[in-house]
């Protein structure tokens, strides 16, 4: 049976190209890039000219770009170095209700250490509100962490305005851009954030790797101490593969993402009509405007979450319910309670569909209509 | 070209290559995915924990993945710290540490923590009564490295273990990276709480690592999250990395005792004639020691000389360790031993593998004799 991978939002396969660069990395640069010797030196080169690559994708500069192991590393790095390294001018964190489990379960973190964080509401299609957010902005707000686009629902937030409003707060910006990254354009300075985290195992590249944009000046302390790798921001030896990797999977996003971001609309859209060409009730979870076009959420009325994936996966359909970090416990999802209350019947009855390198038409096609039969059965 | 610098990272294996690369092509799934992409890859993930924990000899739920060495071994001392910082706040170590240890604990020290650095003596090994001795009631952590990085000492592991059995509330950690696969080393006989590995020193991949976290034992996170690793160590699972990690290890330890026992011939044979040049002194004791390292000075040159000129005729060897090369200091461990700071600013450090041959150490001991004989008139004018 033909599989339809639908779960690019969790992970994305690797592009083979990168994993070419990494397998050729492996064979001929494997030095330690502090080694003081040319086989050092060649790995220090390449760990060099993908730190450039990965600043120029974000417009940022070359030394404030830290690898890190990943997306959560780099949150918890953002969060946890600037709570702690600014603590003596405040204690109070603002975020909000529908970050990644990195995100809140580091602020939790930070409660049981004495900080004070807050967690914005949002509306029903996903966004926060910046009145809301400046109604909760106090003098010893440090942090304030809002991600880019939503990972369950892809709904994008006003960060450019987020930063506007707090361009006359001493409070520091983070935004988590991990889904955001490779579809919407980034330039750090536009956007106006202090701190940004993007992991390259959803960009086709390969996983353990990613990084942490710190602007220059932002104060933080390291959560890993060691060597004086990475400006002694982020001790331990560089994963010079996956930072290859990771480069590759870079340099293939610049050329395609504008591409794929109109190309994921359309399969977006032949998926919703699909559906509606089967007649079978639904309705989109999230910001069909304004939101990232890989992902699509939709509430099924009248059917279960855990029984549409089973089914969905009998059919060779891999979605999923909530974020795969918090579906190993199929819990009702975080991100949909904030939207529509604890007692929604959308928070049981969601599905998650996600769009990636590699996907067609047909696959789409097929895939909502399995998934329209598997509706009519469940609920006939 | 002749790599003799397997202490700072290793060449991947071709197998282990063969095995990244089939992983990360075909099982791209997430491990925590319900769907059946993300099941196949939860399968290989705990299938390279079962045989890790196996080689290692320890419970599969021993082992938790990390991104490294570095991160394991501030995940064991900040974790036990954070943990268990209202029934104390000191802790023990040594002043031979890899940077990853020695920093972890000035971190905990600008914390509020207390830290006693033990001495080693002019063999580069702690006394177990120096240890007795700097055992408080508020010791919460005992950590040792079981090889030194930067002259192959192996340390009195078992006996710190059953030392410290006297002292239940006192938890001992070891960091193996420069060990494991080359000296034998039983965790669980060893009485470890928590042992640090770390991959592309055996051949495996950078980026994947591991923490042996004995059973019953509780640690604070380092990073918080989705709740991977049983909720120690939260982020998506690196499982080519931990896969290729598995199959690094196994190999390490196929045919043990033969690798073990080429790697030391090569030290010996290296030993023996480097030490009949002139301006050479051995700094590896004879005893107690790993395999793979050997470490030597050569009078009147500075280290960083020589490995440059060896690298131009690609002969890899280092200074000190590759973490703290980049500083320029002199061997600590060397200063440690009571080593004068002349000798130990002109120390170099061979490091092996198995894939290693004697046919690449004659020829290195040609590569340093020839180049300490053209560099000698140049350097004697520079003093």
């Amino acid at each position: 049976m033909d599989t339809i991978y639908l779960d690019h939002a969790a992970t994305t396969p690797v592009h083979p190209e990168v994993v070419r660069e990494m397998v050729g990395c492996l064979e001929k640069t494997y030095g330690n890039p502090s080694s003081i010797h040319g086989i050092g030196r060649q790995a220090r080169r390449l760990v060099d000219q993908a730190r450039n690559l990965a600043a120029q994708s974000i417009g940022a500069k070359f030394n404030e770009i830290i690898f890190t192991s990943g997306g959560t590393e780099a949150d918890n790095l953002a969060l946890i170095g600037t709570a702690f390294a600014n603590r003596n001018r405040g204690n109070h964190i603002i975020t909000t209700s529908i970050e990644h489990p990195a995100i809140l379960q580091t602020c939790k973190y930070l409660e049981i250490n004495g900080f004070d964080v807050t967690y914005l509401p949002v509306d029903s299609s996903g966004r926060v509100d910046i009145d809301t957010l400046k109604k909760h902005l106090r003098d010893d707000t440090i942090l304030v962490s809002v991600m880019y686009a939503n990972n369950e629902v892809g709904t994008i937030q006003p960060i450019q305005e987020i930063a506007q409003l707090l361009s006359n707060h001493s409070a520091i910006f983070h935004t988590d851009a991990v889904q955001a990254y490779g579809l919407l354009p980034i330039d750090c300075e536009d956007l106006g954030v202090d701190l940004l985290s993007v992991s390259a195992h959803k960009i086709n590249g390969p996983k353990g790797i990613g990084f942490l944009y710190a602007k220059n000046g932002v104060k933080f302390t390291p959560h890993q101490y060691g060597g004086e790798q990475e400006r002694k921001r982020r001790a331990g030896t560089e994963n010079v593969p996956g930072i290859v990797g990771f480069a590759k999977a870079i340099e293939i996003m610049m050329k395609k993402r504008v591409e794929n971001f109109h190309r994921y609309e359309q399969l977006r859209r032949l998926f919703i009509d699909t559906l509606n060409d089967r007649g079978i009730s639904f309705e989109v979870n999230g910001d069909l405007k304004n939101g990232l076009p890989h992902i699509l959420n939709i509430s099924f009325p009248e059917t279960n979450v855990e029984q549409m994936l089973v089914n969905l996966d009998l059919e060779g359909i891999a979605a999923s319910g909530g974020s795969a970090c918090t579906a190993g416990a199929v819990e009702p999802s975080h991100v949909l309670k904030a939207m529509f209350g604890a007692h929604s019947e959308k928070l049981f009855n969601s599905v998650r569909f996600s769009f990636g390198y590699g996907l067609t038409e047909e696959n789409i096609q097929k895939a909502a209509e399995k998934t329209a039969d598997i509706v009519k059965r469940l609920t006939s | 070209m002749i790599y003799f610098d397997n202490s700072a990272t290793t060449k991947p294996n071709e197998e282990v290559l063969d095995t990244f690369h089939k992983v990360a092509s075909i099982y791209y799934g997430n491990p925590s995915s319900v769907h059946s992409f993300g099941l196949q890859t939860e399968k290989l993930l705990a299938q390279a924990r079962r045989q890790i924990a196996s080689l290692l000899n320890v419970g599969e739920s021993e082992i938790y993945f990390t991104s490294g060495g570095t991160e394991s071994n501030n995940l064991a001392i900040k974790g036990v710290a954070n943990q268990f910082r209202n029934r104390g706040k000191h802790l023990i170590t040594t002043k031979i540490e890899h940077p990853s240890v020695e920093n972890a604990c000035e971190y905990l020290k600008k914390d509020g923590f207390d830290i006693t650095y033990l001495p080693v003596d002019e063999n580069g090994r702690i006394h177990l009564d120096d240890l007795k001795k700097a055992i408080r009631d508020d010791t919460i952590l005992v950590s040792i490295m079981h090889v030194n990085n930067e002259i192959g000492v192996i340390q009195p592991i078992e006996e710190i273990g059953s030392l410290l059995q006297n002292y239940p509330k006192i938890l001992f950690h070891v960091d193996v990276v420069q060990g494991i696969g080359k000296v034998p080393i039983d965790f669980h006989k060893s009485q470890i709480d928590l042992a640090t590995i770390s991959a592309h020193k055996f051949h495996g991949l950078k980026g994947t690592g591991a923490l042996y976290v004995r059973e019953g034992v509780k640690l604070t996170p380092l990073l918080h999250g989705g709740n991977q690793e049983k909720g120690l160590r939260s982020g998506t699972e690196n499982v080519p990395g931990i896969v290729a990690m598995a199959k690094a290890l196994r190999l390490a330890f196929e045919d043990f005792n033969q690798k073990r026992h080429e790697m030391e011939k090569i030290r010996d044979y290296l030993r023996h004639e480097l030490i009949k040049i002139d301006q050479t002194t051995i700094n590896t004791p004879e005893m107690h020691i790993a395999p793979h390292i050997l470490n030597f000075s050569v009078e009147g040159f500075k280290a960083e000389v020589l490995v440059n000129t060896f690298s131009e005729k690609q002969l890899y060897v280092s200074t000190t360790s590759a973490c703290s090369s980049k500083r320029n200091e002199p061997s600590k461990t060397l200063l440690a031993m009571g080593v004068d700071q002349k000798r130990a600013e002109s120390s170099i450090r061979i490091s092996l593998s198995y894939e290693n041959t004697i046919q690449e150490a004659e020829r290195a001991v040609k590569v340093i004799k020839s180049s300490i004989e053209k560099l000698l008139p140049v350097m004697r004018g520079s003093i």
